[in-house]
């Protein structure tokens, strides 16, 4: 307490590491001396290896099934069918979006790659061996490949399991290929809108099949304890709360006799939400040999079978002014998802948050249609470093202004500018139906074209393209909604969308905070405790914070749609304050005061107007052994957080490309990224994920797609093929900010991890058309490669 | 299958083993020895994340057979420091940000540990290049540049010293 005396209110304060502060990351330790625990490095004695036998065809029966060689093979212990799960009931498994998927191909396959049998053998290299030797006889059916195809009266139809029901766990349906009809707006004042307007814009603009693809692929280690008869699964979960639950309730295996762990993952990015059939083999196959089976996915298997996103067939239309002023939005959209609907969203959500077309602009009317259809291609449909569906949405009206603006000949940055939702106008009811919590969008926008010197760029353009040069401005000014979220309307499984943090202070004022979410890289570890530390007045170095083992951590439902900060962040500093509340009642009554006359200075409580105070730390122990009469010993507790609003990240990004017109090479000259992401908690790690999701933005935008040929062979699932780009293509990123803290949230913060992907795309495909808009052409399909590039200007005649 | 034996040094330990001609070399560091730092990403060579130094040569051991190393002087992330003492090149990984999920972190250090022996002074396009075969999701590598440079500078200065 002595030394603290000493320090001024600046040191003290500095001392502390919380909120604002630069604070390096206290998980790196481990990570650059390879020291992280990943799943596939877990080894536990008498531990088995399982893997799959998976299908070549898109869409065929199963004839049979042959694992007699397979079963002489060194080391094969066993070969696992459908036909094995089916008396366990676990060969189909419930989907997060109440449809069923098979765990095992159930007498037919739906998409290539598909799991068929689960090899379970004493290492990987022996389960390959029994793989090679496993015999499936088929009958090809006709695949369906083209969402555009799927409600044709002569379709083939995928699902025969479900052909003749007219639901499929998200509302009517009307074909079986259909999945849900999702409609949200007033259809006919839209439309009336549409008639009525002078200038109306419609665009076919398509978000290409893409994979999140983490450096580290998606795994397990289960292991039943037949003594107690405890399944402990290992695994590359995201939300591993939600996983035991599911787990509960289609194994029958009462939640206190499983434990789910997960341990350092390495990234997320969406495709480690989702459950999957490795994950319930691995299980069952523990179960059936009483040996601990770990299954780890190989690049492949990832890129093919788990968790795409997007694959959004979208028209977009606009209906504005002569002064370009929007009055109306109208969107339809086919969604593909692939051959169960696996898509991982709040249930009450088929098209996720899509309604947030509006964008950071007022437009009075809108209106959105959503159709899901089953194809002949992997199951998925996950938020890939973005919220639900949020990236689809931003994609589409951001291209749309950009359209508009060159139909009505008004500067792209300008017609942002007047549509733009005032400040005053918060908090903002959308006509979709969001209450938008908090903005400054002009703000934004107007620094960001300050940045860059926006009308310099443009006489250089002018100045370009006399000479036959082509350079390109993308601007992008998004909206998210992230956090999810109010419990009213968000739920997985019936589980409300909360999260928690547990707060325990030890006698000598350290403390262990355990939360619901889990880490994939963002560096939880480090800001929560930052967040503790502000709030308590303890060091961050004094503070742990652990996530991911359902034994110890309070129920929470994960990381994924940015909703770490805003909903467990949220209960982070709820349950501080309540510890606070506490020791200013220990505090009083310590210092024989009362406590109106105590104030709150950093890391103590002061009797106001004298220099009496009591450190946190000396709370701590007297929280355990003088405590005032009736009061409980300790001094720790538990919030759990239903956020009363989604939160409304903002951003407003500028994109400088110079493209080759001989060669179509697209060189990103300059990327300016103003975010608004309300209180910066830590501003190196906010960098660091801006960084990281804009390089996730320039690789969908330019070259990430799962192509598929039109009997179903996925092309180029490995990473050959599949564009994760090297330090040399990767753009140099420059980051600037503006604070608008979230008026709902307890310390204002609202998430950053993934409005860079989600401004960053279009940002990317704006600058592209933009370097042709003077040749009339106001969209291209994305992914932006370099070939595509060069047929456009092949058929300008731009590369002669 | 029958198994061959093959003796080398890791990060300055003789190491003496049976195994299997086809045994990968990520799998034999990892299964056999424990050394669980060098991660698999890929399987085809592409992302990096298996990176090992062998011979004064970075490899991507997921695509060498433990019996090539036969003989050989191997360094793997676990040999990086110097007891406790943190390398350059993991104290600017620590200063700069320059990991997130930390899943490629290792291959990414052990790549920059040769780049800086075979160019001890890279400017930050040489610094990109040579880190190209390193595939990172999560950071944008503008920061493992950063650290990479702090790491260079921080060695030229020391030696600068001598």
């Amino acid at each position: 307490m002595s030394d603290a005396q000493e320090m001024t209110l600046e040191e003290r304060e500095a001392s502390i590491g919380g909120i604002g502060t630069a604070r390096k990351r206290k998980e790196d330790a481990r990570f650059i001396r390879g020291q992280g625990n990943y799943v596939d490095d877990i080894k536990l004695p008498g531990m088995l290896h399982g893997d799959f036998v998976r299908s070549s065809h898109a869409h065929a029966l199963i004839k049979s099934i042959n694992s007699e060689e397979a079963l002489k093979v060194e080391g094969v212990l066993a070969v696992i069918t459908a036909k094995d799960l089916e008396p366990l009931s676990l060969h189909w498994m419930p989907t997060l979006a109440g449809d069923m998927a098979a765990v095992l191909a159930d007498k037919k396959v739906h998409f290539q790659n598909q799991e068929i049998a689960f090899v379970v053998a004493t290492d990987r290299y022996a389960a390959t061996d029994g793989i090679q030797k496993v015999v499936v006889e088929y009958e090809a059916l006709p695949p369906l490949i083209d969402p555009k195809t799927a409600l044709d009266d002569d379709a083939p139809i995928i699902r025969d399991d479900v052909a003749d029901n007219d639901e499929v766990g998200q509302g009517k349906r009307h074909h079986p290929n259909h999945i849900f009809e999702w409609q949200v707006g007033d259809k006919e004042a839209t439309d009336a809108a549409f008639e009525a307007a002078d200038i109306t814009i419609s665009e076919d603009i398509a978000y290409p099949r893409c994979h999140p693809s983490p450096i580290e692929t998606c795994g397990c280690v289960a292991s039943m304890d037949a003594t107690n008869g405890k399944l402990t699964v290992y695994g590359t979960f995201q939300a591993p709360h939600v996983v035991r639950t599911i787990v509960s309730l289609i194994t029958s295996i009462e939640e206190n006799k499983i434990r789910i762990v997960s341990p350092d993952v390495g990234g997320g990015f969406g495709n480690k939400v989702g459950a999957y059939p490795g994950y319930i083999c691995a299980a069952a196959a523990s179960i059936v040999t009483g040996h601990p089976v770990k299954w780890i996915e190989s690049r492949i298997d990832n890129l093919s079978t788990t968790a795409f996103a997007r694959d959004y067939h979208m028209t977009g239309e606009l209906a504005a002014d002569k002064d370009g002023k929007i009055l109306a939005v109208r969107a339809k959209v086919l969604a593909d998802h692939g051959a169960f609907n696996t898509h991982a969203q709040p249930m009450k959500w088929p098209a996720g948050f899509f309604n947030i077309i509006t964008g950071s602009y007022d437009i009075p009317v809108g209106h959105v249609k959503v159709d899901g259809v089953y194809t002949n291609k992997a199951p998925g449909g996950v938020a890939y470093r973005c919220s639900f569906r949020v990236t689809e949405a931003a994609y589409l009206i951001e291209r749309l202004i950009d359209i508009l603006a060159q139909k009505t000949g008004i500067d792209k940055a300008e017609i942002r500018m007047r549509n733009f939702v005032q400040p005053e106008q918060f908090p903002y009811n959308s006509c979709l139906g969001w209450e938008y919590d908090s903005g400054d969008y002009p703000t934004a926008l107007k620094t960001a074209l300050k940045a860059v010197d926006y009308d310099g760029l443009r006489k250089e353009q002018a100045e370009k393209r006399e000479k036959g040069e082509l350079m390109g401005i993308g601007v992008a000014t998004f909206t998210e909604i992230v956090g999810a979220g109010p419990v009213r309307n968000c739920d997985i499984v019936g589980l409300g969308m909360f999260d928690s943090c547990e707060i325990r202070v030890h006698p000598t004022g350290s403390v262990i905070a355990r939360l619901g979410t889990k880490s994939t890289g963002q560096g939880h570890e480090t800001t929560f405790a930052q967040i503790i530390a502000t709030e308590l007045g303890i060091p961050s170095d004094n503070i742990t914070v652990e996530e991911g083992d359902t034994d110890t951590a309070p129920y929470g439902l994960g990381t994924y749609g940015s909703r770490s900060t805003p909903v467990a962040g949220a209960a982070t500093a709820r349950a501080a304050r309540k510890i606070r509340a506490k020791a200013k009642k220990i505090a009083a009554h310590v210092l024989e005061v009362t406590e109106q006359d105590l104030e709150w200075e950093i890391d103590r409580f002061k009797v106001a107007g004298s220099d009496v105070s009591i450190t946190m730390k000396d709370i701590a122990m007297a929280a355990y052994s003088n405590i005032p009469e009736g009061m409980e010993h300790g001094l720790e507790t538990t919030d759990y957080y239903d956020p009363p609003n989604f939160t409304y990240p903002f951003g407003a990004y500028i994109c400088v490309v110079d493209i080759d017109r001989f060669t179509g090479d697209v060189k990103v000259r300059r990327f300016y990224a103003l975010d608004d992401c309300g209180t910066r908690i830590n501003p190196m790690v906010i960098d660091g994920q801006i960084h990281g999701g804009l390089t996730e933005a320039f690789a969908i935008a330019m070259g990430q797609e799962i192509v598929y040929d039109e009997t179903g062979n996925v092309l180029g699932a490995s990473l050959m093929d599949y564009f994760l780009p090297s330090a040399v293509e990767t753009p140099e990123w420059e980051t600037d900010f503006t604070v608008t803290p979230c008026p709902h949230h307890p310390i204002g913060a609202k998430g950053i991890g993934e409005s860079p992907n989600v401004g960053g795309v279009p940002a990317f495909s704006n600058a592209i058309v933009d370097a042709f808009a003077h040749l009339d052409v106001t969209h291209m399909p994305m992914p932006h490669t370099q070939g595509k590039v060069w047929k456009l200007l092949n058929e300008l005649g731009l590369n002669k | 299958m029958s198994s061959q034996k093959i003796s080398l040094t890791i990060n300055g330990e003789s190491v003496e083993a049976e195994v299997e001609p086809r045994t990968l070399l990520i799998h034999f560091l990892r299964e056999e020895l424990n050394l669980t730092g060098s991660h698999i990403g890929c399987e085809t060579s592409h992302c990096g994340a298996c990176t090992v130094d062998l011979n004064g040569k970075s490899v991507k051991s997921c695509t060498v057979f433990a019996v090539q190393a036969n003989g050989g002087e191997l360094v793997t992330i676990e040999g990086l420091a110097n007891g406790t003492e943190m390398h350059p090149l993991q104290e600017g990984f620590y200063e700069a940000h320059g990991l997130q999920c930390g899943y490629c972190t290792p291959g990414m250090l052990i790549r920059a540990y040769r780049l800086l022996q075979e160019n001890p002074d890279p400017s930050d396009d040489e610094i990109r290049v040579g880190i190209s075969g390193n595939l990172c999701r999560c950071t944008g590598y503008q920061n493992i540049v950063e650290a990479i440079r702090y790491a260079a500078d921080k060695i030229n200065q020391a030696e600068g010293a001598d």
